[in-house]
């Protein structure tokens, strides 16, 4: 089992200047190894740090202190350190995040949505939309709904987009936060499924969730969070 | 009014004091040297009023001596009242020998024509200006315009040509096409007919240009390159006299008026009345040679 | 290709920009901490000041900040519409390697134009010419880069038009026929019409309908995929900096206050003033 991540001593706190300065301590001396094609479930209470977590892997959130080495292709890169361009880089290489909830973009398609991360990355547009078609049909969302504005669509249905994007183009490493919350059980087997396919391919996975079922049906292994602090 | 005792005896030869001639003359080198370069001038006041050829008079009488021979046009006539006033003034001013005839004149002054007759290389043209400023229609600002002449940016010209093909299906400038002298500087040739703009490249005649109003010379050389302005596939053409021969003389290769005659019958005659007569004479007077009218012999 | 910090496409360097007659003690005297742009003693006004940044080929880089900051002072200032007071700005594109174009003559300053840089303005007015066709504003950047076949100066000229979704009926209709949207796309397909590795946008959606924001955003981000343009977006507005652009500089009293990730700006700032714009998003 090679490592993939490898997180040293991390922390994180955030000072907010309009209260004063206060600070709120979000992530303490966080020390675990993920090793590759791994599916960390990463569980805990509300405010607990683990969307911190996954943040500060992202380098969303910029931690205070501590290394988090990412087995790169080209060789070990210190998260906490690479400057923006490296992040940029390694980012569109392979490390994709999937929020809780899909930031829709006014006026863009479904389709478009999620064939996004292909169009990126140069291919072209038919090869990506046919590939978005083929993941949404897997995903259960109805045909009328392709052409249609996620902005309009339920909670469900969003969701399904919001995992789509995330897994169309495989990355090397996949940080997604609840992926299977405001589904239907027969979605949620779905998606566990390609999230589980993906892990196939060599996709690691660091995955938030509240759910008992998709925790025990898709996760390797756990790592509690209680403010701040891993629990095992 | 002048009292013609006072310039009899008491006169500058060609009017203008030795200094401002002195100027003019610098000026002019100016332009020559700098092909298609409009050089500001002094435009000393004239005994004639703005907008009635004190440019081309200034240019004239800077460069004119007791041997040159002067003729005098305005639109193509030697007979208007305008040419026949300044051709007085000329005379009277310095006392030279005038002619109706291209071939004699040393120094042909001109408003808005250029002679069918060929130009030798004696011979000096000097041009009645209006407007030296090719690009004032698409850019009001002299601040501006002088910009993108130094910095030879004339894309909104071109534009403004682009717009009219758009518009019309052709370029419609008629009199007065801009063209592109040296392969630098954008000029405004006066408003001659398009008939006469090939004339002036790689002619063999010095063509000096006035306008007193605007107070600007500039100067084509002789044997440049001036070029009007065309697209690769939107070309320059001359006026098309198809099928029209001159009324008076069956002439087809030359610049025509449209006149009314008396019985209010329409008739085309040859412009230049000079070259005109000579036909009518049945003399043979040598033409300006270029491509354009080559063409038309081909295809006459 | 893995980053190379050596391949800057645009380098800036002590840029700075004041109006009046400043003294030793001006640019000291001003900034965010003071919260004010102008000098005390000279009341010289203090646009912009030490900036510093790099741009990379492809790279979208944000720049926001509130009225007075700085930010459109310094697109004005690269792209030579406005004089600079102090600083360089390198540019990695021959025959200007090593030089600062600041002090390029007027006439490389308008080669780079042509060819090097586009520019959308906020208002079309000022990027457009509205006495010529839609054609005839795109064939003014095609002309100046040399192309004078009318016939494919039409072809390139109508293609482009269509690819910022202009119908290609309008090419010979004028801008001031046209929607507000309409215009700013006309103005997107003259800038990139000699295909330059760097465009400006300065406040390009400001003013526009909320729905027609949404399209032109969505084509500006498609274009960017489709030609790998470097882009400098400048905006007041987060969430067009959110959807455009990889990283970010926030921008208070003519200082850069706060650089990085897109992101991370928005999610995780820093600055105080960064962390107050932030939390002031309706």
């Amino acid at each position: 089992m090679q490592p993939l991540l490898e997180i040293k001593h991390l922390n994180k706190s955030f000072t907010m200047h309009i209260l004063q300065g206060k600070k709120i301590e979000a992530l303490l001396d966080v020390n675990f190894i993920v090793n590759e094609g791994e599916i960390i479930g990463l569980t805990g209470k509300s405010g607990s740090g683990k969307s911190s977590l996954m943040k500060c892997i992202y380098r969303t959130y910029l931690s205070d202190g501590g290394q988090i080495n990412y087995h790169a292709n080209e060789g070990i890169v210190d998260l906490v350190t690479a400057n923006d361009y490296e992040i940029i880089y390694l980012r569109k290489k392979g490390i994709n995040y999937c929020s809780q909830f899909l930031s829709v973009i006014p006026r863009v398609t479904a389709l478009q949505v999620v064939a996004q991360p292909l169009l990126k990355k140069g291919y072209d547009a038919n090869i990506a939309i046919e590939k978005a078609k083929i993941i949404l049909n897997t995903l259960g969302l109805p045909e009328a709904l392709w052409s249609g504005f996620p902005v309009t669509f339920s909670g469900g249905e969003q969701q399904r987009i919001n995992v789509a994007r995330a897994i169309i183009d495989p990355p090397k490493l996949l940080l997604i936060d609840e992926p299977t919350a405001s589904l239907d059980p027969n979605t949620k087997d779905i998606v566990i499924e390609l999230l589980l396919a993906l892990k196939k391919q060599g996709t690691t996975i660091i995955c938030i969730s509240h759910d008992d079922y998709t925790l025990d049906h898709l996760v390797n292994r756990r790592i509690h969070l209680e403010k701040g602090i891993i629990i095992n | 009014m002048i009292q013609e005792n006072k310039f009899s005896t008491q006169y500058r030869f060609a009017f203008i004091d030795e200094a401002t001639k002195r100027e003019i003359r610098r000026k002019l080198l100016k332009a020559i040297a700098i092909p298609g370069y409009q050089v500001p001038y002094s435009s000393p006041e004239m005994p004639i009023a703005r907008g009635w050829g004190t440019g081309g008079l200034h240019v004239t009488l800077a460069i004119i001596g007791p041997n040159d021979i002067f003729k005098i046009i305005d639109q193509g006539s030697d007979a208007s009242v305008n040419a026949c006033n300044l051709r007085n003034f000329v005379q009277t001013m310095t006392g030279v020998e005038t002619t109706l005839d291209t071939a004699k004149a040393t120094i042909i002054q001109t408003r808005h024509r250029i002679t069918e007759e060929k130009l030798s290389k004696d011979q000096i043209f000097v041009y009645q200006v209006p407007q030296p400023e090719p690009l004032r229609s698409v850019e009001r600002y002299e601040n501006k315009t002088r910009q993108m002449h130094g910095e030879a940016d004339y894309a909104k010209m071109w534009v403004s040509l682009y717009e009219q093909f758009v518009r019309h299906g052709d370029i419609m400038l008629g009199a007065g096409y801009p063209v592109k002298v040296n392969g630098r500087y954008i000029m405004a040739p006066s408003p001659i007919p398009r008939w006469d703009i090939p004339n002036l490249n790689n002619s063999e005649a010095i063509h000096l240009f006035g306008a007193g109003r605007e107070k600007r010379l500039y100067a084509v050389p002789p044997y440049t390159k001036v070029e009007p302005l065309e697209f690769e596939d939107v070309k320059f053409h001359i006026e098309d006299f198809k099928g029209i021969p001159c009324f008076r003389t069956g002439y087809q290769k030359a610049f025509l008026d449209e006149l009314y005659y008396d019985d209010g019958s329409k008739h085309y005659v040859i412009n230049d009345s000079n070259f005109l007569d000579k036909k009518m004479n049945n003399e043979a007077p040598i033409q300006h040679e270029n491509h354009y009218l080559n063409k038309l012999e081909n295809e006459a | 290709m893995r980053h190379n910090s050596e391949n800057w496409l645009l380098k800036v360097e002590g840029l700075t920009k004041i109006y009046g007659s400043p003294n030793n003690n001006t640019i000291h005297q001003t900034g965010p901490q003071f919260d004010s742009n102008i000098c005390p003693e000279t009341n010289a006004i203090v646009a912009c000041a030490d900036i510093n940044f790099e741009l990379f080929p492809g790279e979208v880089l944000g720049i926001v900040g509130e009225s007075g900051s700085g930010k459109s002072t310094i697109v004005k200032i690269l792209y030579f519409d406005m004089e600079h007071f102090s600083g360089n700005v390198l540019f990695n594109k021959e025959p200007y390697i090593g030089k600062n174009i600041l002090k390029e003559s007027n006439q490389s300053k308008r080669a780079i134009r042509n060819h090097l840089m586009g520019m959308v303005y906020q208002n079309p007015r000022d990027g457009l010419n509205f006495k010529f066709t839609s054609g005839g504003n795109i064939a003014e950047k095609l002309i100046m880069a040399g192309n004078y076949h009318v016939g494919t100066i039409r072809e390139k000229a109508s293609n482009l038009l269509e690819k910022t979704e202009v119908p290609v009926l309008r090419l010979d209709d004028l801008p001031a026929h046209f929607s507000g949207g309409m215009q700013q796309r006309v103005q997107i397909s003259k800038a990139i019409a000699n295909h330059p590795p760097l465009l400006f946008l300065d406040e390009v959606t400001t003013g526009l309908d909320v729905s027609v924001q949404a399209k032109v955003l969505d084509l500006i981000r498609e274009l960017q995929h489709e030609l790998g343009i470097a882009m400098i977006v400048v905006s007041h507005d987060l969430s067009v900096i959110r959807m455009l652009t990889d990283r970010t500089l926030v921008m208070k009293n003519g200082r850069i206050v706060e650089q990085g990730l897109t992101d991370q700006i928005l999610q995780d700032p820093q600055h105080p003033y960064t962390q107050l714009l932030v939390s002031s998003i309706l």
